[in-house]
């Protein structure tokens, strides 16, 4: 017997072929490392990022058409292309990053990677989601991989409380997520994106019901992104998960939400542009501030860089507020820069090991210039980067954020953006003053592993050469993020 | 609400309900007017082989008993999926069959993971 | 109808109370015994609504097996719970507030709510296409079909889940003795029995 209940009329899992096989690689690697025990991690590791090398190879070789699947279910369109290979580079430069890491603390396990690519594949969903359900089955994919991957090293107390607080705040924004899907759905009748956006569109007025629901499931994202009033747990989960987590937390999963909220904002909740303007306009403006004023006080290289992803949150968030594919476009190639700058960061922040342990105080940075000269040149440009100054790669991003805003009449957000950079600026130029004009500290041990070299060479490369061709990866972002408007 | 002729099949529990709780009311009530309460201190305090409790009854336990109900949990989640499977099944055909393969076959390799893991042993 | 309401009335009170106690309670263990209460009532009120799977799976899962592993938890764990309770005063302004918040909301809501016209056209699966099928057999017409991909990330959850719950409470203790038939089988008397010559008188 066939209904329409039963059948799907759009089944075709080509699209779906990446998602597929992350998934049973990772299930594969699983049965491995049981088999092969933990001194098998290493190789488990680098065959993951493999694995993820491969999912990005076959990510290119699909149709980037706008397709929608499944019974409207899965969207594939330019933007979730751009976006997964973003966050594909990003697992594998943090999983690259953690190899050597995981065998010095003693927490070799073969179950990281596992865990690290199912995490992968949920934030995959995420961005390829055109229906409420799969975008909260995805969210919690990533976040349940996520609250693991916290509390990883879980003979420490530290990393047991990151991932307790991370576990209860990140249940909280799911329930607050659910409430508003739930909301949107009394009003709706649908979890359909497309089903929403017409519906929106179609309606006099808009009334308190899709505007609770809006509340809520921005609340509820923005709590994964960590935009102020949201933000608190990231200064403690940043620091007391293992920084291998701390590097992983930092560059990809907020990649990922940041891809959720835009596709959500901009196709069904289009309608409600000027609703959601405003808060995103709070938010952005919350965490510029909060992340400028806040990271002054660290002393906490792991606590600067949590302030430090507050604010450029919410420099990305300025080019959602523009609400324009120019905008789009901005935030795609802001976050892109702030992912591979972040990674370099944390190559350096990996390598602070001092007698055998990791040390995280920015003091212990002292002197890196005469005991270090490459790590420390190679650390100045990223943060020269990170503050915006001209001609690093960073610089570029704000620029064009802000160029968006400007050009829709946000001037006020603008300059109050240029402003808290100029504050942000002190606290990454006190970092390099540390590493150059600082009473030299000891050495730190041993030589750097293969892998933190190559990720701070390709990074800080990246930043320096930005400039030489800054189209190249502008334009191929502003067709990713035409297709959120025209797919 | 839902209709009425649905709801009726549930009369029976709600009564049952309505007499249960109406008898372990009863009888708690009765035995506090009716029963005959002369407390005193040697009464009140707690025997424990004719000493005071030393310590707390609360004790630290091995997080293995954690495990296994956290396990549990997972597979009732998986039960709980295959009620409404097995009462469809003749009407979503091979392609749901299917589906639900691919399911447990994922929930298998789990289950693979942590028997080769040792989580199942109890040592 | 009368009898629908004051079951209504009953359940949603009980199970406001019981909720109420969960957080009041002295005794934590009667805290997850309030909350197997609400669990239940929750449970008569999924029936009302005609949703009587869900119902079920709550008494199952809910009743069955967490609020089993909350009172695990409760009754072993070697903490003071009255010094948890310390402090917890100075948060009630601030729950007080967010409460009074949401209750606002949904009083707004319920004052003014609108769906929008065409939402008949939207329902993924109106109920009257399923008229005469059961909830539980209603449900799996969608599931394994309709949201395929919800569904089989559910499974890839209950994956992670199962890989989380390991990594973060499975240990090995060395030095413990197991047996293991396979390698009882193995075993050869060359192996393990050394036949000596013993010459008498001559000691070892």
């Amino acid at each position: 017997m066939t209904d329409i209940y039963t059948v799907i009329t759009d089944f075709n899992l080509v699209p779906l072929i990446p998602e597929i096989f992350m998934a049973l690689f990772a299930m594969g690697l699983l049965i491995v490392g049981v088999s092969q025990g933990n001194r098998s991690t290493s190789v488990i590791c680098w065959a993951s990022v493999a694995g993820l090398a491969i999912t990005a190879l076959l990510i290119m070789g699909l149709d980037w058409q706008h397709k929608i699947i499944l019974n409207g279910m899965f969207v594939f369109d330019e933007f979730a292309g751009f976006m997964k290979l973003l966050v594909l580079l990003g697992l594998m430069a943090s999983l690259a990053l953690s190899v050597r890491y995981l065998a010095q603390e003693g927490i070799e396990r073969f179950e990281y990677p596992v865990l690290v690519v199912m995490s992968g594949v949920g934030m995959m969903m995420m961005l390829s989601a055109n229906n409420m359900l799969t975008l909260y089955v995805g969210l919690e994919l990533q976040s349940l991989a996520l609250y693991v991957l916290a509390a990883f090293h879980r003979n420490a107390v530290r990393s047991a409380e990151a991932g307790l607080k991370y576990f209860v705040l990140g249940a909280l924004s799911s329930g607050m997520l659910l409430f508003g899907i739930s909301l949107l759905y009394g009003f709706t009748g649908s979890i359909d994106f497309g089903a929403i956006g017409a519906s929106l569109l179609a309606a006099d007025s808009i009334s308190f019901g899709p505007i609770f629901a809006l509340v809520f499931i921005v609340a509820g994202l923005a709590f994964k992104i960590s935009a102020v009033p949201f933000h608190m747990w990231t200064p403690d989960v940043y620091q007391g998960a293992p920084e291998s987590v701390t590097a992983l937390f930092a560059i990809v999963p907020k990649v990922a939400a940041m891809g959720l909220l835009m596709r959500l904002l901009f196709e069904p909740f289009a309608a409600m542009a000027d609703q959601w303007g405003q808060i995103i306009y709070f938010l952005s403006l919350a965490s510029m501030l909060v992340g400028a004023f806040g990271g002054i006080a660290q002393l906490s290289i792991k606590r600067l860089i949590a302030y430090s992803s507050i604010g450029n949150m919410g420099y990305a968030l300025i080019g959602i507020v523009a609400g324009t594919p120019q905008g789009a476009g901005a935030v795609i190639v802001y976050l892109l820069i702030y992912m591979i700058m972040t990674a370099g960061v944390f190559a350096v922040i990996l390598s602070m090991r001092r007698n055998g342990a990791a040390v995280e105080w920015i003091g212990d940075l002292a002197g890196l210039s005469k005991s270090n000269p490459v790590m420390a040149y190679a650390m100045a440009i990223l943060l020269f980067s990170m503050a915006g100054i001209p001609p690093m790669a960073g610089f570029f991003g704000k620029i064009l954020v802000f160029q968006a805003a400007v050009a829709e009449g946000y001037y006020v957000l603008s300059v109050l953006g240029v402003v808290s950079s100029v504050v942000a600026a002190y606290y990454y130029l006190r970092v390099i003053k540390v590493m150059f004009f600082d009473e030299a500290a000891d050495p730190f041990d041993g030589r750097t592993p293969f892998a933190r070299r190559a990720v701070l060479l390709i990074s800080t490369a990246f930043v320096l050469a930005f400039i030489l061709k800054p189209s190249l990866i502008v334009e191929s972002a502003q067709s990713a993020a035409l297709s959120l408007f025209f797919g | 609400m839902a209709p009425q002729d649905f709801l009726i099949q549930y009369l029976p529990i709600l009564i049952f309900i309505a007499v249960a709780s109406a008898v372990s009311a009863g009888m708690i009530i009765m035995s506090l007017l009716a029963g005959p309460a002369k407390p005193d201190s040697e009464k009140l305090s707690a025997y424990e082989c004719g000493f005071d409790a030393f310590t707390d009854a609360r004790n630290k336990f091995d997080v293995r008993f954690y495990l296994v109900t956290l396990l549990f949990i997972i597979f009732d989640l998986e039960i709980a999926f295959l009620f409404p499977w097995a009462i469809s099944l003749k009407e979503i055909g091979l392609f749901g069959f299917w589906s639900m393969m691919a399911f447990l076959g994922v929930l298998t390799v789990g289950f693979v993971y942590e028997w080769k893991k040792g989580g199942l042993e109890w040592e | 109808m009368t009898v629908q309401a004051v079951a209504f009335f009953l359940f949603a009170g009980i199970l406001t109370l019981s909720a109420l106690m969960v957080i009041t309670a002295r005794n934590p263990v009667h805290s997850v015994l309030f909350l197997i209460l609400a669990f239940f009532n929750a449970a008569g009120l999924f029936v009302l609504l005609g949703a009587e799977f869900i119902a079920m799976i709550l008494v199952i899962v809910y009743v069955g097996a967490v609020a089993v592993l909350f009172l695990f938890v409760v009754m072993m764990l070697d903490i003071s719970f009255s010094d948890l309770r310390k402090g917890a005063m100075q948060y009630v302004p601030v729950g007080f507030l967010i409460g009074l918040v949401l209750l606002s909301e949904l009083a707004l809501l319920y004052g003014a709510w609108v769906s929008v016209p065409e939402i008949s056209n939207n329902l993924a699966a109106p109920v009257s296409a399923f008229a005469g099928k059961t909830n539980t057999e209603s449900l799996g017409l969608l599931i394994y079909t309709h949201y395929l991909l919800a569904f089989q990330c559910a499974g890839l959850i209950l994956f992670v889940a199962m890989v989380g719950a390991i990594v973060l409470t499975h240990r090995v203790r060395p030095g413990v003795r197991k047996q293991s038939v396979a390698e009882q089988q193995r075993r050869r008397p060359e192996d393990v029995l050394e036949i000596k010559k013993m010459t008498p008188g001559a000691g070892l």
